[in-house]
């Protein structure tokens, strides 16, 4: 087959991308069109290009199979990771309505700029090559950078995004490095023919091959936020848009992390023992520094942006255990952690105002009297996000040390878990200002929730806690597709 | 619907309806928490009844799969030890709603609604045959509590709810590795399975697995017991939290950890229970006696009952590493008679605070001539927590004593000197509250019981009568159980060391 020839199949493959930048260019046309009165309807429109991407993503998976020669490839680990940040997109959408319109910022681009970044992700989860993975990086990465600034007129949002730009590029270098070294190396960029050329008779030097993977380690490990790549999470964070810093630790770190999986798992598996100690180290470092350092923190963003380091630390304790049953956890682990991530930005989003003004730990003081409904939801997440049983949070725990036992990880197991009791502190703190002391003016002045912000609420909790009492139905959907084509 | 499930899933029904009533009723609130936990312990009474107790095993069990991979299955069943300690959750949770009828004003909602899914809680504990559910009802005991403690506690209760939740959740972290390498190794959850696994040699750990694994389960039911020097989280929890909490704390949640040292940590990893015992034992004769000492001393009334806590739970323990029949028997025992006589404390101490709004001893005193039939009451609970004989704790704390004695005479002789000293501590106590003049703040506001409240102290009062004249209608069971449990803690030891000749002595008989 000529690698020119594009059939029908290939394009059928390629929905969702091709949705979302459509409806993302449609709005870019539409922005200056639209009267400003009728902002909302960027919103609607956004929603249904993802709706419709989302359809588009599991007719995709109707016709499995690889799509154009094999650059990009349709399997259920790529529709799991769609989906996935196709519903994180949708989850970030929801509670903007009323983020923006406080802020008086309603435009298309926002909504744009996110499509543009999601359908990146989306291009990452399925491609099966490394310059496909490259492209989706850059445009989920650009698109992002620019949302961390949205709001041009706030000092902290121009730091994020400055400082995400200049970062996330060196990072990117790191990873272009990393394929450039690859393709010398083996002449192929294509994963399945990396593994061959790895594992075959005239294997290169492993120096060359370890190199490579060191590269895209610190790329990717850095755009998952794990340590020590994770300098940047806290400020950009708490400088990004409320919506987007929820988004920002959920979308694009469940996408880093398909792609981190795709690479490792397959083309890097034959010299798994060699990157194993790499990624130890940096599961552990991720979770005992992003758990130690949010403990400190009183401004919740930062806490949230400390804790998913953290999380990144547990993921790369599923990569660690280098099998299929740590791939599914992993997998089961990122969909879990959207769902209760995006809930509690979603709660944060809520209540901070106008301007974002309230923003500390202290301001959470009371909210189980005012507005119980909030309440109950953030502590569903809370729970979920300690690793209380009965939650997504939990169940995504469980199976992943139960993968790393499984590998004889003993020693990452018992240090991640005693880790998630220190993380209990922190989480337990915004509970007990919800509950344990009289309102304060944060939660006074809080507006009752709108239409969309209750459904982002009530939606990711409904999905924290399916995912925590009837979790087989996604995990067996993640354990059938995370045996990954080699 | 088997009865064993109505049982569990009436208070957790109870609790998601208590949700829908509307704040603005509390009135209704208290009133379907206290039908739902009556019908609950009617519940449990036909249970008591259905169970067969010529038989020593796990019964009318039931076993659904929950999730299909890993094997998870929500299999519950009753033995003749949890079954009393379920009776003990479901008799208790109605005395809880009724006495905090009056002192919970605020959001009346939620604290039933939290008192009733800790009971949920509680008793699946106690019901669970699956590594997997038994943790998560281990988890889930944990929030209802940690929210009663912090919401409607006393002036240091978030400090002691946040201390509570750490303390257990670190201990839990360790078992739930434990529980994963189990699973692992005998790649089921069915804790029936394993052990039959065990006993037929399918499954052989190393000494040094077993020891690791032995530890990993008893450090987490340690911290719950509390074993000295674990213990640090009760004071704090047990002052702070409000009356219900406390009784459902001290008299529920304790025995969670000793009920998990006898039914997994004994029979799943003999040869260490064995090796690790006289260390155990050293610890509980230390929290024994540690305990009664900080209780002699303690200016408040809620300190000195939750010390006495640390040294009763002493007992426990020690009877259980005794490995002798009586000691278990007694151990077992000593679980349900703490729960009575040192929840009926608690449930008198706040009654005393609800009318003088104090916990310092220093403010009481007189009180037997202000409130005669309560000090009746609290005398006899008094009597009973020194072990008096007639009174229930005598028979558990003898059982115990005899028990150890007979694995080793030493540890019998420390043992026995913390029911001397607890002898000292109570009526002490008992005479600084209660005796002496009546000082002004006693005289005008603190009153004698009310009808509500003789609901509350009759039945306790009266089950510290019948568990001390006829135990035999409570130990019959127990045997059973215990007789197995030893039994398993015989076989299936490859590695077994040379254990002291008395000890061997007392199980040969």
């Amino acid at each position: 087959m000529p690698a020119n020839f594009v059939s029908a199949t290939d394009l059928i493959r390629f929905l969702p991308e091709t949705i979302l930048t459509i409806m993302g260019t449609v709005l870019m046309v539409l922005t200056p069109i639209l009267n400003r009165r009728s902002s909302r309807v960027f919103g609607d429109l956004s929603l249904v290009g993802l709706a419709a991407a989302l359809a588009g993503a599991i007719y995709a998976y109707s016709q499995p199979g690889p799509a154009f020669g094999g650059m990009l490839v349709v399997d259920g680990f790529a529709t799991f990771f769609r989906v996935l940040v196709l519903v994180v997109g949708i989850l970030t959408v929801l509670p903007s309505y009323r983020f923006l319109f406080r802020q008086d910022a309603e435009t298309g681009e926002y909504h744009a700029l996110l499509l543009f970044s999601i359908a990146g992700q989306c291009l990452m989860a399925a491609s099966n090559d490394l310059i496909m993975v490259f492209i989706g990086l850059e445009i989920s990465s650009i698109a992002s950078y620019v949302l961390a600034g949205y709001l041009r007129d706030d000092k902290r949002a121009n730091e994020a995004s400055l400082k995400y730009f200049l970062l996330g590029s060196f990072a990117t270098a790191f990873f272009l490095y990393g394929v450039a070294l690859i393709y010398g190396s083996t002449g192929s960029i294509n994963l399945t023919a990396v593994r061959a050329a790895i594992s075959g008779q005239n294997a290169p030097s492993p120096m060359f091959i370890g190199l490579a993977a060191a590269l895209m380690f610190v790329g990717l490990g850095f755009k998952v936020s794990a340590a020590p790549f994770q300098m940047w999470a806290p400020d950009v964070y708490q400088g990004a848009p409320t919506p987007v810093a929820a988004f920002l630790s959920a979308g694009p770190k469940a996408a880093a992390f398909a792609v981190l999986l795709r690479i490792f798992m397959t083309a890097f598996e034959p010299i798994g023992s060699g990157w194993e100690p790499v990624v130890w180290v940096s599961a552990l470092l991720s979770m005992t520094i992003g758990n130690f350092a949010a403990l400190l923190q009183s401004n919740v963003k930062r806490m949230l942006a400390y804790s998913s380091i953290a999380h990144a630390g547990y993921v790369l304790v599923a990569v660690t255990a280098r099998s299929e049953i740590g791939t599914a956890a992993a997998m089961f682990y990122l969909a879990a952690y959207a769902f209760m991530n995006i809930g509690a930005f979603a709660a944060v989003s809520h209540l901070s105002g106008k301007g974002e003004r309230y923003l500390s730990i202290d301001d959470f003081a009371g909210l189980g009297q005012k507005q119980p409904l909030t309440a109950a939801m953030l502590t569903i997440f809370m729970l979920s996000l300690i690793g209380v049983p009965l939650t997504g949070g939990f169940f995504g725990k469980f199976y992943i040390f139960k993968a790393a036992l499984e590998s004889h990880l003993v020693w990452l197991t018992v240090l991640g878990l005693l880790n998630s009791v220190v993380a209990a502190f922190y989480y337990l703190r915004i509970l007990v200002m919800m509950y344990m002391h009289e309102p304060g003016d944060a939660t006074s002045e809080a507006e009752p929730l709108s239409p969309g912000l209750r459904a982002a609420l009530i939606l990711p909790a409904v999905g924290t806690l399916f995912l925590g009492i009837f979790p087989a139905w996604v995990l067996d959907f993640a354990g059938r597709s995370s045996t990954l084509v080699k | 619907m088997s009865l064993l499930t109505v049982v569990l899933i009436g208070p957790l029904v109870g609790f998601l309806a208590a949700l829908l009533i509307p704040r603005s009723l509390p009135q209704y609130s208290r009133a379907w928490a206290l039908v739902i936990s009556l019908t609950t312990f009617v519940d449990s009474l036909v249970l008591v009844g259905r169970f067969d107790r010529g038989q020593g095993g796990e019964q009318l069990g039931l076993d659904l799969q929950w999730i299909t991979s890993p094997d998870i299955h929500f299999a519950i069943s009753v033995n003749g030890v949890s079954l009393w300690l379920v009776l003990l959750s479901t008799f208790l949770t109605p005395l809880c709603v009724l006495i905090s009828w009056h002192s919970i004003q605020n959001r009346v909602k939620e604290f039933y609604a939290f008192l009733l899914l800790l009971e949920f809680g509680l008793i699946g504990v106690f019901l669970a045959q699956d590594l997997f559910l038994f943790y998560v009802f281990w988890e889930v005991s944990l929030v209802p509590m940690y929210f009663l403690i912090g919401i409607w506690g006393h002036e240091r209760r978030i400090y002691a709810a946040v201390k509570f939740f750490l303390y257990t959740m670190a201990g839990s972290v360790l078992m739930l590795t434990a529980i994963i390498y189990l699973y692992n190794r005998a790649l089921t959850f069915s804790y029936p399975a394993i052990l039959e696994m065990l006993t037929s040699g399918r499954l052989v750990f190393t000494a040094e697995e077993q020891i690791l694994l032995f530890l990993a389960f008893f450090v987490a039911f340690a911290v719950k017991v509390p074993l000295f020097p674990l213990h640090t989280w009760l004071p704090d929890a047990h002052v702070e939290a409000p009356t219900a909490g406390s009784i459902m704390l001290a008299s529920v949640m304790l025995k969670m950890g000793t009920y998990g040292i006898l039914h997994f940590c004994l029979p799943l990893f003999p040869t260490a229970s064995r090796n690790c015992a006289p260390w155990i034992a050293v610890l509980a004769i230390i929290g024994i006696i540690y305990g009664a000492l900080v209780s002699m001393v303690q200016p408040n009334l809620k300190k000195l009952v939750a010390y006495s806590s640390v040294s009763h739970l002493g007992f426990v323990v020690l009877g259980i590493f005794s490995f002798t029949q009586i000691g278990l028997d007694g151990a077992v025992y000593q679980m349900l008679n703490h729960g009575i006589s040192t929840g009926a404390l608690f449930a008198f101490v706040g009654l005393l605070y609800e009318r003088r709004h104090s916990l310092a001893i220093a403010d009481y005193g007189g009180v037997a001539t202000a409130a005669p039939w309560l000090s009746t009451a609290f005398l006899i609970t008094t009597l009973a927590s020194i072990g008096l004989p007639m009174l229930n704790n005598f028979v558990g704390e003898f059982l115990v004593l005899q028990g150890t004695a007979m694995a080793n005479f030493t540890w019998a002789v420390w043992a026995s000197l913390g029911v001397i000293l607890s002898a000292c501590y109570m009526l002490w106590m008992y005479q600084r509250v209660f005796y002496g003049e009546a000082g002004h703040e006693v005289r005008s506001h603190v009153f004698d019981l009310k009808l509500r409240e003789w609901a509350v102290v009759i039945p306790l009062v009266a089950m510290m009568v019948w568990m001390g004249i006829y135990s035999q209608s409570f130990l019959a069971p127990v045997g059973k159980v215990t007789a197995r449990v030893l039994e398993q803690t015989e076989v299936n030891v490859p590695f077994r060391v040379a254990l002291p000749t008395h000890v061997e002595a007392a199980n040969a008989r």
